[in-house]
């Protein structure tokens, strides 16, 4: 079979692989070179070195507080998000009536996407902010809770719904062996069902890191980086860097280099840690 | 058990979190229907006498943003661009786990590479490439979509075809099935609870996706997104009137959307991110 099939190799592949070379595998070769020079076009791309990777943190520091402000961001919405999302999941499968209309609402913010979220909370947290005289772009601290309250809105109910499959799969003799032998609710819960949900737990952290560290769409509606460029998260910084100085792009790109290596390695390093204390089944 | 008790309490502190949930939504509702200088001003009040304005926020952002050649744009693009990465996808997939060889493992490894690059590494070259292909056009960002879709796509059909028994595709090749007709009449029938997975998270991506199609087609054509932060972004003074009405006419297609197939969503959403 495998060698026919072998010959049949622009029919199955050739189309995808043709889309992903275009969309993907020239952009990012191309990518990569274009952040050792310097170009406005691509086409008058000049060799410079490692001079726009210098200047991505020298010539401002927009960079490093926006680097700075997505690890804030990131810390505190990876926390939340799951400790809420876990509880929730926890009361869900306690067998109280409605649970299914209460994960439908739960979940249905995560279908929203970014832009229409910004906005939908750029007018409460506004709204609420009046009360004291200001709106959002008063002061970073505004912004960060603002960007913290929408991605819990958005993504509690993703994570939920993954908790709520893990708790649903635990084994049930396990659980009813832990109560024979005398274990308290909350032992049980740290001792046997968290032990036993590391796989879930793996993923929610996985999805919840990736998403708050690449965000932004979210950040450019409700903030737009205001005040200043104080609310700027990375995605955005290397957006603005591109598109908003001539000359920059090849700054831009090295910023977006460093970025993708960023991802990669919080990636990389999440899923080995992780992946080391789950519990052998 | 003890839960018994705490129970009426514990249902009571479930509804309040749907409120919650629910509010923002309807808060940003409440307000289409307001003058357009009473939303700022007072956003957590009702529609009164004074403030009700009827539908003219929604008659003024539809005309404004061209709403519904917004939403026909996104609804086509979506649409083939989903249906294109189905097709062409699994086609690749079954190819890549059946066929082992160099070529096909480190295409594999490209795939799934390809889905922890952020799109900031990617997004200027990819758009000067759309440019100069003349990509910068509807049909063009779906060839783009099953580029860029391809990763994730190929990934989950791959990790499904690996458990297909081989047993099936050699009886078949006895009965003298060239790979084609195995493809379509055997393997792809068998792909279905995968497809429809494939299809929800590529659809969830695309229908909101902003910065791709902004950069590549967002001066010519506008989905709903761009749209959106278009009425935001422009000049002059910005009518929140409008904004507040086309937040609601965005997300209800997506209420639609998710009320009819909630379930397959759920579980799309659930095998999707365990594979992930």
């Amino acid at each position: 079979m495998q060698k026919t099939l072998k010959k049949y190799f622009a029919f199955f592949v050739l189309p995808t692989l043709t889309a992903f070379a275009v969309a993907f595998i020239i952009p990012f070769v191309m990518g990569v070179y274009l952040s050792f020079t310097e170009f406005t076009t691509v086409a008058d791309a000049k060799w410079v070195g490692f001079s726009n990777y210098i200047k991505a943190f020298r010539d401002n520091d927009d960079f490093i507080n926006a680097l700075w402000f997505t690890v804030k961001f990131t810390v505190v919405s990876v926390l939340l998000i799951n400790i809420i999302s876990f509880l929730i999941a926890l009361l869900l499968t306690r067998k109280i009536k409605g649970t299914n209309i209460f994960r439908t609402i739960f979940f249905m913010p995560n279908l929203i996407g970014g832009i229409v979220l910004g906005y939908i909370w750029q007018l409460i947290i506004n709204g609420v902010l009046l009360k004291f005289g200001v709106d959002i772009t008063f002061d970073a601290k505004y912004g960060f809770w603002g960007l913290v309250i929408l991605m819990n809105w958005q993504m509690i109910g993703y994570m939920m719904i993954i908790y709520i499959a893990g708790i649903q799969n635990l084994p049930g003799d396990v659980l009813e062996a832990a109560r024979i032998d005398g274990a308290s609710g909350i032992q049980t819960l740290f001792k046997v069902t968290i032990p036993l949900l590391m796989p879930s737990i793996t993923i929610c952290t996985f999805l919840t890191l990736t998403n708050s560290f690449k965000m932004f769409d979210q950040n450019l509606a409700l903030t737009g980086g205001a005040p200043g460029k104080e609310t700027q998260m990375l995605a955005l910084d290397i957006y603005n860097t591109f598109y908003g100085r001539i000359g920059y792009e090849g700054v831009g790109q090295a910023k977006a280099v460093i970025f993708f290596i960023l991802v990669a390695v919080i990636a990389g390093i999440q899923l080995l840690f992780t992946r080391s204390k789950e519990v052998e089944q | 058990m003890t839960d018994t008790k705490k129970r009426p309490l514990l249902f009571l502190f479930l509804i309040l979190l749907s409120i919650v949930f629910v509010a923002p939504v309807i808060i940003v509702l409440m307000n289409s229907f307001k003058g357009q200088f009473y939303i700022s001003s007072s956003p957590f009040d009702f529609p009164d006498e004074k403030t009700f304005a009827g539908l003219v926020n929604y008659t003024n952002g539809i005309k404004k943003i061209k709403f519904f050649s917004a939403f026909f744009y996104s609804l086509i693009i979506t649409v083939f661009s989903v249906a294109g990465i189905l097709f062409f996808t699994s086609m690749t997939a079954w190819y890549i786990t059946r066929c082992k060889n160099f070529i096909t493992t480190i295409l594999y490894y490209m795939f799934v590479f390809s889905m922890i690059v952020p799109f900031q590494m990617v997004m200027f070259t990819m758009s000067k490439i759309a440019n100069t292909l003349r990509l910068d056009n509807p049909l063009g960002i779906i060839a783009i979509y099953i580029g860029f879709g391809s990763g994730l796509s190929i990934f989950m059909f791959s990790g499904f075809i690996k458990s297909i028994p081989l047993e099936i595709e050699e009886a078949a090749t006895i009965d003298g099935c060239n790979p084609i007709q195995m493809f379509f009449q055997i393997i792809l029938p068998i792909l279905k609870p995968t497809a429809v997975t494939v299809a929800i998270l590529n659809t969830m991506w695309i229908w909101n996706d902003y910065l791709l199609p902004y950069l590549v087609i967002g001066n010519k054509y506008k989905t709903i997104p761009i749209a959106v932060q278009y009425l935001q972004g422009g000049y002059g003074s910005r009518d929140m009137g409008a904004l507040m009405a086309m937040l609601v006419l965005s997300i209800i297609p997506i209420i639609i959307f998710y009320l009819s197939c909630q379930k397959h969503i759920i579980k799309g959403v659930v095998s999707g991110s365990v594979k992930g």
